[in-house]
């Protein structure tokens, strides 16, 4: 398995993090080292196999769909790098 | 060094009720542990003033006879555990400045229950790492050296300020997360006992989401009964977190019988791996001995797809952080880089905020997600997850818990396998096939390497069964007779 440099840099950019073309070549190699050694899974046969999807075959339990929390608009700003008005500020997004 | 930090934490917890010392006393002299061991970078964010206020508050309560089950025991919190109005970091400089606004689950429980906070402790980044050298704050020391050699030992991860705190007795007892072994690697790296419980047993509210299907909360102490005293008070349903187990909590430390007697213990063939540390086989050796002289009946089992367990982890674990991590993206809380755009200030601020490893992980996880790639990747590891899983759900129609080590190795000097992720991820060998499982695992300090250093041994139960776990566990330690320490010589 062999990642080449325009797949990390499509990678990179569906996880919107920035990388340097001078990155590139390293990251994939270490990348393609990874995927290498997890090819293995492969030689596993899994037809009739149900996937796992969870760490546990509980029931999911129910609640009743009603508001259960809230109000407090200034906690959930007390974070942000920016906030305006009780709203997340972000850099501008239309011309 | 004050022995009052010696205790163990049901002995303080014994201490406190007769009034043999107070709550004060007793963090007090953690308060002071903790200052002279800066040099291991244990902890984060310590919050000395916090704690010696809540240590009045545990004397007072304990004088009215109105004592919780942890009153005045001072511990130490992984700093993944949000913990309200103390700085919360996961050891990454993209968090940078967070203060979260509320309380864990877990960490709430321990509070209501009167425990004292000492303070936050180091972890790999996000919890992803086996040596603590991913923190953004610098890697905690392993307080272990090998015996005539100076260099500084990890100890272990992603769960090492907790293992290194609670072995150089800077706390009575900690919080960790395991994953894939991040709680039971650094207790056996640091000598200490580190338990995982069935996944769902704790609720993973307010715990820094790293892989969802995986992550787990755990105790790390000093003895079994630590241990069993720990998770009986951070265990529990929580509503906020819909994998929680809506089940009572058993008295876990009322299941340490010290009778194995007619207990079936399964040795799994697959874990006896060619690289298997000679020192480690030993004392494999050893604890079969122990648990069949203690009247248990030991078994051969079969763990046929064991080998492809970390292959599995490394595919399920780096999905799911890619999609948890995609919070962080400079607008709710921690680091922002400015950019000329909104996408922009996203790609350079994940850029600034993340570690290589938490990158590459990423990477890993949004390549086995993204279009025409899941099936063969995502999808397939979940299948073999399945096969894993079977594999111990088989095992366990014959045998009551299973015996192995708990590392293929002990305690490497820092850097040794930082150059090579793979060489890394071996740590986890015989820790990460539970995790996938969501079964419940222990590690028990049972032996020291020719070179001086902790090595534990790792009982595995199938789900629910802590109760079984910890009373092999109990019977293992005392067998054991495990006395190491690793300050000797500093008095």
């Amino acid at each position: 398995m062999s990642l080449d440099d325009a797949t990390v840099r499509k990678i990179a950019t569906l996880a919107r993090i920035d990388v340097a073309d001078a990155d590139l070549a390293p990251l994939a190699k270490e990348l393609s080292g990874i995927m290498s050694w997890i090819e293995q899974l492969q030689e596993v046969d899994t037809d009739s196999v149900e996937p796992m999807s969870g760490g546990t075959d509980m029931t999911l339990g129910w609640r009743k769909d009603a508001v259960s929390d809230g109000g407090h608009a200034d906690k959930v700003l007390a974070n942000a790098p920016e906030s305006h008005e009780g709203f997340f500020g972000v850099p501008k997004v239309i011309e | 060094m004050n022995e009052l930090v010696q205790l163990s934490l049901s002995d303080a917890r014994d201490g406190l009720a007769k009034g043999d010392f107070s709550a004060v006393e007793l963090t007090q002299a953690h308060v002071h542990a903790m200052e002279a061991h800066r040099d291991l970078n244990a902890y984060i964010t310590e919050v000395p003033d916090l704690a010696l206020e809540r240590a009045k508050e545990a004397d007072h309560n304990l004088g009215r006879g109105e004592a919780g089950a942890l009153e005045g025991l001072p511990l130490g919190i992984k700093d993944l555990f949000c913990t309200e109005g103390i700085l919360t970091t996961a050891a990454s400089h993209i968090l940078d400045g967070f203060t979260p606004p509320y309380e864990s689950f877990v960490t709430a429980n321990l509070k209501a229950a009167g425990a004292v906070t000492l303070g936050k402790t180091n972890l790999d980044e996000f919890a992803m790492g086996s040596s603590n050298e991913s923190s953004y704050y610098g890697p905690a020391h392993n307080p272990w050296k090998r015996a005539g050699d100076p260099s500084h030992l990890v100890p272990g991860g992603s769960s090492g300020g907790s293992a290194a705190a609670v072995a150089a007795r800077m706390c009575l007892a900690a919080t960790g997360t395991d994953t894939g072994g991040s709680i039971r690697q650094p207790a056996s790296f640091c000598g200490i006992v580190g338990m995982k419980p069935t996944y769902g047993r704790c609720s993973r509210w307010g715990i820094v989401a790293f892989s969802s299907s995986l992550d787990q909360a755990g105790p790390m102490t000093r003895t079994v009964r630590d241990s069993a005293m720990l998770l009986s008070v951070m265990a529990g349903h929580d509503p906020k977190d819909s994998t929680s187990a809506d089940m009572p909590v058993p008295d876990f430390e009322a299941a340490l019988t010290g009778d194995i007697k007619g207990l079936r213990i399964g040795i799994p063939a697959e874990y006896r791996l060619a690289e298997l540390n000679a020192d480690v086989a030993a004392l494999w050796g050893k604890g079969i001995n122990w648990l069949k002289d203690a009247g248990a009946e030991i078994i051969d089992i079969a763990l046929p797809h064991t080998k492809y367990a970390l292959p599995t982890y490394y595919i399920v674990a780096p999905a799911e952080a890619s999609s948890n991590l995609a919070r962080y993206d400079g607008v709710r809380f921690g680091l922002r880089v400015d950019g000329d755009s909104l996408d922009d200030m996203y790609t350079k601020t994940r850029a600034a905020g993340f570690g290589a490893e938490v990158k590459r992980r990423i990477f890993i996880g949004t390549y086995a997600l993204s279009a025409g790639y899941y099936d063969a990747y995502y999808l397939k590891a979940q299948k073999v997850r399945q096969l894993i899983y079977q594999d111990f759900a088989s095992a366990f129609e014959n045998v009551d818990a299973i015996l192995t080590p708990t590392t293929p190795t002990p305690a490497f000097p820092l850097g040794e396998n930082s150059s090579d992720p793979v060489a890394m991820y071996l740590n986890d060998v015989f820790t990460v096939p539970a995790s996938l499982a969501g079964i419940p695992g222990i590690s028990v300090p049972a032996g020291l390497s020719g070179d001086g250093l902790p090595l534990g041994l790792q009982l595995l139960t199938k789900r629910w069964d802590e109760e079984t776990l910890f009373r092999v566990a109990g019977v293992l330690e005392e067998a054991a007779g495990f006395t190491g320490h690793p300050l000797e010589g500093e008095g």
